[in-house]
């Protein structure tokens, strides 16, 4: 593993655990493929050129498409997406890191959630239809097994108080945990005050604080964002 | 779509999943908005912890829309709410998928690209923000969100010791 011993230890155990947060670890990889020269800041993007120097990967079978992205699932807490990378990429070499990101960015902006957009994409790339079947399978099984069991528990012991108390603690845990990744995401858009804070500030004004409805909000920004990225694309 | 409730579910969620740039984290404030606000599904507690358990357990985020569901009509809640939030953005992957590598080099792409990552970090933001508003009750709570951001940001320690940390401290008593 060539790739591996370039990035070294702490490189690996960066990315095994960056389990919180899908965006997070996504982000870097999205810009990758917009500017290769930035990826030393960040250590995923810079696993790429590493990794793409490796040989051709080879193609899964349908079998081997859905237990891996069950294990991605299960081992998947707080977001699948880098257990997804560390399964694709560095153990598996289904891809390389450079078609990894290239798959990600697709699933990132399209709508909707983005580790289950991206295991159709990957599945229709080596299976069609039946693959991408099977690997959406394979992530969401396991996932709604544990969580329906979870409901059941809740709908029966939601109303003690131990546990309304631990679940307290953990939601706000959650909530930091998700301002720390805005906070992450933010500070390479925010550099230079171009149209992409303000983009994201209205978007943000207006699902929360105006807690306009979210479709709308979406219909009105993404075309105007989309314009100024054509008319005026942000220099890094 | 107040009668059925599996219809409401399926009509919210369905519109939901194809607007919902950034994943679930980027529609939170949207399913509050419809759970909580507009439908009264659940109270406020009841959607923080549907998210908290959400974090907690294994695979994507998402799955906070099953708990809605189950929490709305049961098993068959969980399935029409799950379907509805992941069918037709599955099905939109699966077609611009087949030909998203032809336009790999195509100006309106980076663009599409460019401008939508704005937006999803201010839906995202949003999102942290309506959580933390839900879940920020009394100070300490709000001390846990502080301490939890700050640490997350800086290091990169798993989120699952934040969360058991964050749940004995609840357990204790100090919330």
């Amino acid at each position: 593993m060539p790739a591996v011993r370039r990035l070294g230890k702490p490189y690996l155990f960066r990315i095994a655990s960056t389990g919180a947060s899908p965006l997070v670890a996504l982000l870097p990889a999205m810009y990758c493929s917009q500017r290769m020269s930035d990826s030393a800041r960040s250590p995923i993007a810079s696993s790429e050129s590493g990794a793409s120097a490796t040989a051709a990967p080879e193609r899964p079978t349908l079998s081997e498409l859905f237990v891996a992205f069950m294990q991605v699932s299960i081992s998947g807490f707080g977001g699948a997406l880098p257990w997804a990378r560390r399964m694709i990429v560095e153990r598996k070499r289904w891809m390389t890191g450079e078609e990894f990101s290239e798959a990600f960015a697709l699933s990132q902006f399209l709508p909707g959630p983005n580790v289950v957009n991206f295991s159709v994409v990957f599945g229709a790339r080596f299976g069609g239809a039946p693959g991408a079947a099977v690997a959406l399978a394979g992530l969401m099984g396991p996932p709604l097994v544990i969580i329906i069991v979870l409901a059941a528990l809740y709908a029966r012991f939601g109303d003690l108080e131990v546990l309304g108390r631990i679940l307290a603690g953990v939601t706000a845990a959650a909530a930091g945990l998700l301002i720390a990744m805005v906070a992450k995401m933010a500070a390479p858009l925010f550099k230079g005050l171009d149209w992409p804070p303000l983009v994201a500030t209205l978007a943000f004004a207006g699902v929360a604080i105006m807690r306009w409805p979210l479709p709308y909000v979406f219909l009105v920004l993404a075309p105007i964002a989309i314009a100024l990225a054509w008319f005026r694309p942000v220099k890094r | 779509m107040n009668g059925n409730p599996l219809l409401a579910l399926a009509g919210y969620f369905a519109l939901l999943s194809l607007f919902a740039v950034g994943g679930a984290n980027a529609a939170i404030p949207e399913m509050h908005r419809i759970a909580v606000e507009v439908m009264g599904w659940m109270n406020d507690r009841q959607f923080a912890d549907s998210f908290a358990l959400a974090q907690m357990s294994p695979g994507p985020n998402v799955i906070i829309v099953t708990l809605i569901g189950y929490h709305v009509a049961g098993l068959s809640g969980a399935a029409v709410a799950t379907v509805a939030m992941c069918g037709p953005t599955c099905v939109l992957a699966y077609g611009v998928s087949r030909v998203w590598d032809r336009f790999k080099d195509a100006p309106w792409r980076m663009a599409v690209q460019g401008g939508l990552v704005p937006v999803s970090l201010g839906l995202i933001g949003a999102s942290a923000f309506v959580l933390a508003s839900v879940a920020d009750r009394n100070v300490y709570a709000a001390a846990i969100t502080a301490v939890t951001a700050v640490v997350a940001f800086a290091t990169r320690v798993n989120p699952l010791w934040l969360f058991a940390a964050a749940g004995a401290l609840g357990l204790s008593g100090w919330l």
